[in-house]
Order: C-alpha cells, then sequence, then structure tokens
C-alpha cells in the first residue's frame, strides 16, 4: 500500500482556504472531512492540526469565526472566508499552478533525458 | 498585513490564554462529537465509532500544543518559565548568588562609572550648541606659559576684523586670578572672582541668559557705564536668588564704584570646568580694548567657524593673516623681529586632548576588570554546575533538547548579570555623583559627569555582553556532559573529573594573568606619580600658604612698595611666622612672561627660538625665601630697591646658563621691555607650571620698579595654617580695612592642584588592580577549595596509608603555586607589551621598571600562597575515618 502524501509547508492552510471559499461557512470537522474526500484520502491528515492552521489564518484576518449550531444541533465553531482571505487565496492559487507547472516541466524533461 | 495582524494576534493571545484554551477544548468536543456521530451513522459499534474518531484526529495533547505554539508568542512562554525556574534556583543557592552579584556588580559598576567620565570628557561634545564650529586659537609652539598663548587685543581686533572663515571670534583675558575682586556689602568684603571677556564672548559660545540680557558692543568701549554678568551660582548664593537683580546696581572693584548686574548665566554654563578645570569664576565683565592696548599678550582667542568652513581652511587663513597682525599699533617697533603664529585646536580637542590616553588606559583597565569578573563568574557557575551536574542529567534524560538546556543556564546568567548591573548602576551613580563635586580635580567637564541615557545603553550593553561572556562556556560544558560521565564522574572513590578541573585550572590562570596586567599597570602609574611627588620643585610647598592681599591698585611704585613693607613687616613680626613676602604670582598658578636679553644685545644675536619669553614675578623682599626657594648667588631685592634707585632683577639658573653661558651673571646689565636693570641675583629653578614638565625662564623684579598684578602674602610657618590665619587676617585688615576674607590657600595645595588629575587616575587605576587582585585570589581559592572538597576521599586514603599533613598540605599548595606560576608569567610577558602602550602616561620609570614587575610577582605569588593555605589546611583536617566512611 502506497504511504500517504505528507503535507507540504503552508499547503494546508492554502487547502483550508479554499474549502471555505468553495463551501461557504463551516465547522473544523467539516473543513477537515472535505479535505480528505477531496484528497481521496491520500493526505495524511491529523484532523486536530487543522485547527492551529484555523487559528493562524484567523489571526491574519482571512478567516472569521463565530459559533453556531450545526445541522444536527450540535455547538460549533463556523468559519468563513474573509475578503482579504479571498484576495490571499487568488496569490497563493496563481503561485501554486505557477509552480506546479514549472515542476511538472522540469521533472518531464529529465524524464525525456533519461530514454 | 497578514504579518501585522498576526503579531497583533499573538500578543493578545499570549494575555488571554485560558479562554483560548477553554474554546479549544470546545471545538475539540465538538468535533469528537461530529466524528462520533457520523462514525455511528455508518454504522460503528459506539466504542469503534469513539475509537476511530479519535485516530482520525490525532493526539489532542499535540493539537493542543500546536495551537498554542501557533496562536501565541511561545519563546516568551518558555523565558517565563526558565525565569521561575532561575529565581528559584538561585534563591536556594544563596550565598552563590550573592557572591555572583556582588562581584558583577563591582565589575559593572566600576565600568559605568569610568563610561561616564569618558564619555562625558572624551566622547561627548561641549555644552554648547553647534560645537564642533568651536575652535581655540594658540600660538604654534608655546614655550612660555599663557602669555605664548595669547594675543594682544589689537592683532585680536584685526584678526577679528580680516578673517572670512569664522562667524566670529571672540576671547577672554587670560590672566586673571582668584579672587581678583570683591563684593562690597554689609560688612567684610567677600572675595570674587571676577572675568574680563570680549563682548561677544557669550554669543559666539552660544550661551543664552538664564535671565536678563549678555553684553552690548557699547559696553565694551571706554568709559562704558559699567556692568556685570553673573553666574548662576553666585546670584543664588551672594546675590539670594533675586528675581528683581536685573538692572541693580551692586558694589564690585575695589574703587566701590556701582556695577549694574545686566544678565544672570544659565546653571548649565560652567567656565572653569571648560576654560581652566578645578577653578570657579563668579562673573563676569567687558573686556574694554582701549584699556589694554598697551599691555602686550592678554587675551586667549577662540572662534566660531562658518558652516561648512572646515579647521584646515581656517588654519590655511590664519596662516596667512597672523603673520601680518600688530602687537601694538602705537608701538609698530615691537613688531620688529615678531611675527604672530597661530594654531587652530577643534575646542574639544584643545580642552581634553590631552586626557585621551589616560582615559583610554583607564577605560582598558575597567575593561580588564570586567574580564576578570567574567572569568570569575564563569569560574563559580563551573563549580555550580558540576554540583548540578545530576539535575542536568536528568532533564537531559527526560528529553531536554542541549539547545532548551543551554538556553536555560543563558537564562540565569542573564538574570545575575541583570541584577548585577541594577546594582551597579546604583554604585556608579554614588561615584559619579561625587566625582561631579570634587571640584579640586583638575580634569575638564568634570562637574558635568552624570550616568546619563549613553551611560544606561552602556550598562545594558555590558550586562548582556557579560552575561552570554561568562554563561556560554559553563552552559555549553553542562550542555555537552553525556549522561554517563556524570555518573562516572559522581561515583565513589575517583578523583574528580578532569575536564572540570582543566577548565577550572584555565579559567584561573587567566584571571591570575589579567591581574598581573592590571597590577603591574598601576604599578608603574604609581610610581610615576611617586617620582612626580620627588621632583625638586625648587621651592618648598609644604608649611607655606599664600592669601591674596588688596591695595591699592592705583598708588605709583613708592606708594606700593610702602604699601608692602607694611603688611611684609607686620605679618612678619606674628608669633609663629617665620618668613612673610608678597609675589604677585605663585608657582603652579597663574603665569605672564616678559623678555628678558643682556644688554646691547639683539635677538639676531641669538639663533632662531633660543631666548623665550620669561616668566615674570614681582615681588617685595622676602618672598623667595617664604615661598622656600633657594638663592644660588647673589642676593634677594631689598626695601632699598626704590623706584628711583638702579633698576633690578633676580633671574633664575636657567638663564644665566642661556644668556651668560660660563660667566658670573651677577652684577651685568640686562634689557626688560626697554629697561636697564642689573642682575642681582640667581636662584634656582623652580618648576612653574607642573612638576612633570621641565623649568623655563623665570625672574623676579621688585614692586617699587614694576607693576605688579595683585599681590600674594606668602607666609611660612610650622603652626597650623588655622591657628594663623586669624591672626594675619586681622593684622591685614587693620592695615587696610577693604581686606577682603579672602582664603589662605596651602601652597602644597597648588601643587596638589597640579598634579590632581595624575593622582586621580592612579587611584582609580590603584583601585581597579586592588579589585582585579581580589577577584583573581578567590577565583584561586575557590578552585583549590573546590578540588579538596572533590579530593576528600582521596585525601582520607592518602592519610590513611601514612601521608603526613605536612604533605597533604604541601601537595594543595603546590598545586596552588603552580597555577599562579603559570598564570603570572603569561601576565608578565603580556605587561610587557601593554606597558609599552602607557609609556607615554609614565614619568622618571622605564615601562619595563624591573622593580616593579618584581614587587607585583612577589605581590601575586603571597596572594596566591594566602589563596591556596587556607583549602590546604582544611585538607590537612581532614579525618581519615570520617572521609571514608562518609562516601
Amino acid at each position: 500500500m502506497p504511504s500517504k502524501l505528507d503535507l507540504l509547508q503552508g499547503t494546508l492552510d492554502l487547502m483550508v482556504l479554499q474549502t471555505l471559499a468553495a463551501m461557504g461557512a463551516l465547522h473544523g470537522y467539516g473543513i477537515a472531512r472535505r479535505i480528505e474526500q477531496i484528497s481521496g484520502d491520500e493526505v495524511l491528515l491529523n484532523q486536530g492540526t487543522i485547527y492551529a492552521s484555523l487559528v493562524r489564518l484567523q489571526q491574519r484576518k482571512w478567516i472569521s469565526a463565530k459559533w453556531g449550531t450545526s445541522e444536527n444541533n450540535r455547538k460549533a465553531k463556523f468559519y468563513s472566508i474573509t475578503k482579504a482571505g479571498r484576495k490571499q487565496l487568488t496569490e497563493d492559487a496563481a503561485y501554486w499552478s505557477r509552480l506546479s507547472g514549472v515542476m511538472g516541466r522540469v521533472l518531464a524533461m529529465s524524464a525525456e533525458g533519461e530514454k | 498585513m497578514g504579518a501585522l495582524h498576526q503579531a497583533i494576534g499573538r500578543v493578545r493571545a499570549f494575555f488571554s490564554k485560558q479562554q483560548h484554551d477553554s474554546e479549544l477544548e470546545s471545538e475539540v468536543a465538538s468535533h469528537l462529537d461530529l466524528a462520533i456521530e457520523e462514525n455511528l451513522r455508518r454504522g460503528m459499534s459506539p466504542q469503534e465509532a469513539r475509537r476511530q474518531a479519535m485516530l482520525r484526529f490525532g493526539g489532542v495533547q499535540q493539537a493542543r500544543e500546536e495551537h498554542r505554539e501557533t496562536r501565541g508568542l511561545p519563546w516568551l512562554d518558555v523565558l517565563g518559565q526558565d525565569l521561575r525556574f532561575t529565581f528559584r534556583t538561585l534563591g536556594r543557592d544563596r550565598a552563590f548568588t550573592i557572591v555572583a552579584v556582588l562581584i558583577l556588580s563591582l565589575g559593572i559598576g566600576a565600568n559605568i562609572a569610568v563610561f561616564s567620565v569618558v564619555n562625558t570628557i572624551l566622547l561627548r561634545p561641549l555644552p554648547f550648541p553647534n560645537a564642533q564650529e568651536l575652535v581655540r586659537i594658540s600660538e604654534k609652539a608655546p614655550t612660555c606659559g599663557e602669555s605664548c598663548r595669547t594675543y594682544s587685543a589689537d592683532a585680536s581686533r584685526e584678526f577679528r576684523e580680516r578673517n572670512k572663515s569664522f562667524q566670529d571670534v571672540t576671547g577672554y583675558f587670560a590672566f586673571t586670578g582668584p579672587d581678583n575682586l570683591k563684593l562690597m556689602g554689609n560688612g567684610t568684603p567677600v572675595p570674587v572672582t571676577g572675568l574680563l571677556v570680549m563682548d561677544n564672548f557669550f554669543q559666539t559660545l552660544g550661551v543664552a541668559p538664564a535671565m536678563g540680557r549678555l553684553f552690548r558692543p557699547e559696553e565694551s568701549v571706554k568709559n562704558a557705564a559699567p556692568v556685570v554678568l553673573v553666574t548662576y551660582p553666585f546670584w543664588k548664593r551672594q546675590l539670594g536668588g533675586d528675581a528683581g537683580i536685573i538692572g541693580q546696581a551692586i558694589k564690585i572693584g575695589d574703587n566701590g564704584k556701582p556695577v549694574t548686574v545686566v544678565g544672570v548665566l544659565p546653571e548649565s554654563f560652567d567656565f572653569g570646568a571648560v576654560f581652566a578645570p578645578g577653578s570657579k569664576v563668579d562673573v563676569f565683565v567687558p573686556y574694554i580694548m582701549a584699556d589694554y592696548e598697551d599691555d602686550g599678550n592678554d587675551l586667549a582667542l577662540m572662534g566660531r567657524l562658518k558652516p561648512g568652513v572646515t579647521i584646515g581652511e581656517a588654519q590655511a587663513e590664519a596662516d596667512m593673516l597672523f603673520p601680518k597682525l600688530d602687537i601694538d599699533l602705537k608701538h609698530p617697533e615691537y613688531n620688529k623681529n615678531f611675527g604672530y603664529t597661530a594654531t587652530l585646536f577643534g575646542m574639544k580637542e584643545y580642552i581634553s586632548g590631552s586626557l585621551r590616553r589616560s582615559l583610554i588606559a583607564l577605560w582598558c583597565a575597567v575593561g580588564l576588570i570586567m574580564l576578570i569578573v567574567c572569568v570569575n563568574l564563569s569560574n563559580l557557575l563551573l563549580a555550580r554546575a558540576a554540583a548540578r551536574g545530576k539535575e542536568f542529567a536528568m532533564r537531559s534524560a527526560l528529553g531536554a533538547g542541549r539547545g532548551r538546556l543551554v538556553r536555560q543556564l543563558l537564562t540565569e546568567s542573564l538574570v545575575l548579570s541583570s541584577v548585577g548591573a541594577v546594582l551597579g548602576l546604583g554604585l556608579a551613580f554614588g561615584v559619579v555623583t561625587w566625582l561631579a563635586h570634587q571640584g579640586s580635580i583638575a580634569l575638564p567637564l568634570l562637574s558635568s559627569v552624570r550616568v546619563d541615557g549613553a551611560a544606561l545603553g552602556w550598562t545594558v550593553m555590558i550586562a548582556v555582553a557579560a552575561a552570554v561572556f561568562f554563561g556560554t562556556v559553563p552552559a555549553l560544558r553542562i550542555s555537552r556532559g553525556n549522561l554517563q560521565e556524570v555518573l562516572k564522574d559522581s561515583g565513589h572513590g575517583t578523583s574528580a573529573g578532569r575536564k572540570h578541573d582543566r577548565m577550572r585550572s584555565v579559567l584561573v590562570i587567566s584571571e591570575v594573568a589579567l591581574a598581573c596586567v592590571l597590577l603591574v599597570g598601576a604599578g608603574l602609574l604609581l610610581k610615576s606619580f611617586l617620582r612626580v611627588m620627588e621632583v625638586d620643585l625648587g621651592f618648598q610647598p609644604t608649611h607655606a600658604a599664600a592669601v591674596s592681599v588688596d591695595y591699592d591698585g592705583n598708588a605709583d611704585g613708592a606708594h606700593r612698595w610702602a604699601q608692602w613693607q607694611e603688611v611684609v613687616r607686620r605679618v612678619s613680626a606674628l608669633p609663629g611666622i617665620e618668613m612673610a613676602g608678597i609675589s604677585d604670582n605663585v608657582p603652579m598658578s597663574r603665569n605672564r612672561s616678559w623678555g628678558i636679553i643682556p644688554k646691547g644685545k639683539d635677538d639676531k644675536d641669538y639663533p632662531k627660538d633660543y631666548l623665550q619669553g620669561t616668566f615674570i614675578y614681582i615681588v617685595s623682599p622676602g618672598y623667595l625665601k617664604a615661598i622656600g626657594m633657594r638663592l644660588v648667588a647673589g642676593r634677594d631685592v631689598e626695601w632699598s630697591d626704590g623706584p628711583k634707585d638702579q633698576g633690578v632683577v633676580v633671574i633664575n639658573q636657567t638663564i644665566a646658563n642661556k644668556l651668560w653661558p660660563g660667566q658670573d651673571p651677577i652684577g651685568r646689565m640686562a634689557d626688560v621691555g626697554g629697561s636697564d636693570v642689573r642682575v642681582i641675583g640667581v636662584v634656582a629653578d623652580v618648576h612653574e607650571s607642573s612638576a612633570e614638565s621641565a623649568a623655563g625662564w623665570q625672574m623676579y623684579m621688585p614692586a617699587s620698579q614694576q607693576g605688579p598684578e595683585g599681590a600674594n602674602l606668602v607666609i611660612r610657618s610650622s603652626l597650623p595654617l588655622e591657628t594663623l590665619a586669624p591672626a594675619v587676617m586681622s593684622t591685614l585688615r587693620s592695615i587696610n580695612p577693604a581686606q577682603p576674607a579672602t582664603e589662605f590657600k596651602p601652597i602644597q595645595g597648588l601643587v596638589d592642584h597640579a598634579v590632581s588629575p595624575r593622582r586621580f587616575f592612579v587611584l582609580l587605576v590603584g583601585v581597579f588592580a586592588g579589585l582585579g587582585l581580589f577577584l583573581a585570589s578567590l577565583g584561586i581559592y575557590g578552585v583549590i577549595s573546590y578540588s579538596v572538597t572533590q579530593r576528600t576521599q582521596e585525601i582520607g586514603i592518602r592519610m590513611a596509608l601514612g601521608a603526613t599533613r605536612g604533605r597533604v598540605q604541601l601537595g594543595v599548595i603546590a598545586k596552588t603555586i603552580g597555577m599562579a606560576a603559570i598564570g603570572i608569567a603569561i601576565g608578565a610577558v603580556a605587561s610587557v607589551g601593554v606597558s609599552s602602550l602607557i609609556a607615554s602616561l609614565l614619568f622618571g620609570t622605564t615601562p619595563t621598571d624591573p622593580p616593579t614587575f618584581a614587587a607585583i610577582v612577589l605581590l601575586l605569588v603571597i596572594v596566591a600562597l594566602l589563596a591556596g593555605y587556607i583549602p590546604a589546611r582544611r585538607a590537612s583536617r581532614i579525618n581519615p575515618m570520617v572521609a571514608l566512611r562518609n562516601n
């Protein structure tokens, strides 16, 4: 069985931002589950680590939080992305797609060289 | 923006830990609930649902830690922990803490105090606005005291008008003696020191009056209404701090005419501190040029450069202008064979430049002290580290990383040095305040020495640097120690861990070496000081005192002579007075100079710079004996040398040798200022300006024939001054009721004043050297004592096997001497290098003076022996039975 992907530094923050941007307000568990589902369970995510990411994003004012009630009537803290957060997301997403593009090209080149 | 918000958020979170923690707790709880619920829905058993939820969450504790680290200020949390722990451990080890803090406070205190002095005298600009523009103008190579550093009224005016480099040029009358005026009020006149300054003096310096106004140009012309500016202390003390004094008249001066007070100078302005260290000026009056045009050189010149003009440019202009200046417009013949020169000095350089080397030496000495303190502290901490070895082994076994341990130990060092710094600051504050009130030390600006912001900054720097310096070695050493080694070290039956021991020995050796350098430096300076005190001054400063005498300054020669004769006759007759005489100037205080040349000769008959300005003293008969000078040939002036008689002069040996080499000068004729005088006597040379500089040309002429500048009655008596003073004063007052209540100044005081900077430096360096010696001996004692404790068992075994007490003692002492010897050897070699650096501060002592080196080596050996003897004694008292049983 192939081992799960270790998350690169900073990638979790970006995933959280994107999830909130796509899904609207969510609680911590919801965000964690969503990321797991989207990644097809390929990411090694201790759900607990999401809370450090959340508090960091909150301090940066990229997300906001307020207590609310979940669909099955449980008290939970709901996070939603702020305007500044969306701006940051656009920047980070652009950066990631550029980086992954470059990585893809570089890796493709070395593969050709081996032939 | 994000980063800023985050920083704010972190600080906020740091102060609301509980709220954040409890919110996280509820969040985690709800997270788990949600997860369990979902798992149940998937059909898991309640137990399995909970297990899976926990599994997916990861460690709850880890999540908490991560959350805290992310949101708050983890380093501050750690610091808080370290501080709490530090205070606890230091509180437990009280003896160590007290010793460490005391040593540190002494070292840091000494450093702050010296820094404050250095900063004030050397580093900080003078207390005037744009002080860097201020320039002192002086002759190139002054050989005759003040007269060669000053310029005539005409020359000063011409330079002021012709130059293009200066915003303004000003000057003050350089020949003012103390107590030259008297304040007439109710009762006894009060002696006052008044200084003549050009009308633009304060404007040029940039001094604004605290009250009233400064002088105006029209107040410095002939017959202007007399005005005076008073200093702040004089206003407070003599004028009662009366704010209404401006515009009022006070009676000051000998004619009793009222003088209008136009202003009070600010408290911050202290003329003496800047221009004439160790003296004070009470009032300032305008220098009226017209009154001094015939008086030769009497103005000390200074100026303020125009913005953007460099001192080099101004110098180039001065080199062009000064040779063409007129000494005396009315007597153009004086200009013959004469030309002024000028060297421009930055004012700061002029005032404190000569002290730079001494101050830097002092700074280095105190730096050495700090090094010794640090080494000593390192040593103490190492000893402590050895005792705490198990504690640290335990912590490291429990997972503390090396960085964390070093950090904890450095926190301890920092706490120690901070507490030491606070105490040291208090100490320095006391010392500096005391120094600022030592009016008798002739160091410029000393009265304005303060522990200021810069000194505080310096303190922080020293404290942190010291903590890192003395804390790092022990911290690294402790944290490196692996568990096994510690366990082995503290096991039974073996000798002390060799590594700790070696490290500590190295530290003690370096301490001894540093102390040796310091002691050699102090020894050489002390010897120089003693040499200076031994110098034959040419007069006897002990058992003599001078008092300034008031007389009718407008009287002609005959009347003056009669007044002086009356004073000398009646004071000489007082019981206990061995000798009395009057001179206008006394050695090592104010001076002025004239010229002397054999009759019939011309300047051109001598090589350039052969003739020198000659210090002139206008005296009464008896003065030479009263001050204790030695007549080598001929006679003293006598009362019979009247105004109408043949002019006479007594010269010193230097003049005799220069002007009449190989001949008997007695009876020869000389030309002094255009009049013919006969040489009647030769006296031994007197060290005029200081004991350290060579005697110049000096001559003595009777007050009947020449005009004196004031009068100092010198009395010689073996009785204490206090018992004589009232009788002398009442005699003076019965002769002249206007005689002010001037103080008697012991002649020794003049000498002390002249050597006071040297005394000051010797005292400080000596204290530092003593401190260094004490610290070094403490270090030796500490190491030896510790090694004895560590080896108690070993010594016990040896004694049980038959080693005698003497043998044990000898072993310990030999170890001590071995360590001290290496330190002394290294120190002595280093001292040779260091002492050559202070060679210019020495007097009559070579930098490698063997007796000094020998004495210091001996001293260090003795101190090392003492420091080693106490533990050696303890070692020899060890009871083998007890020692063996205890372990």
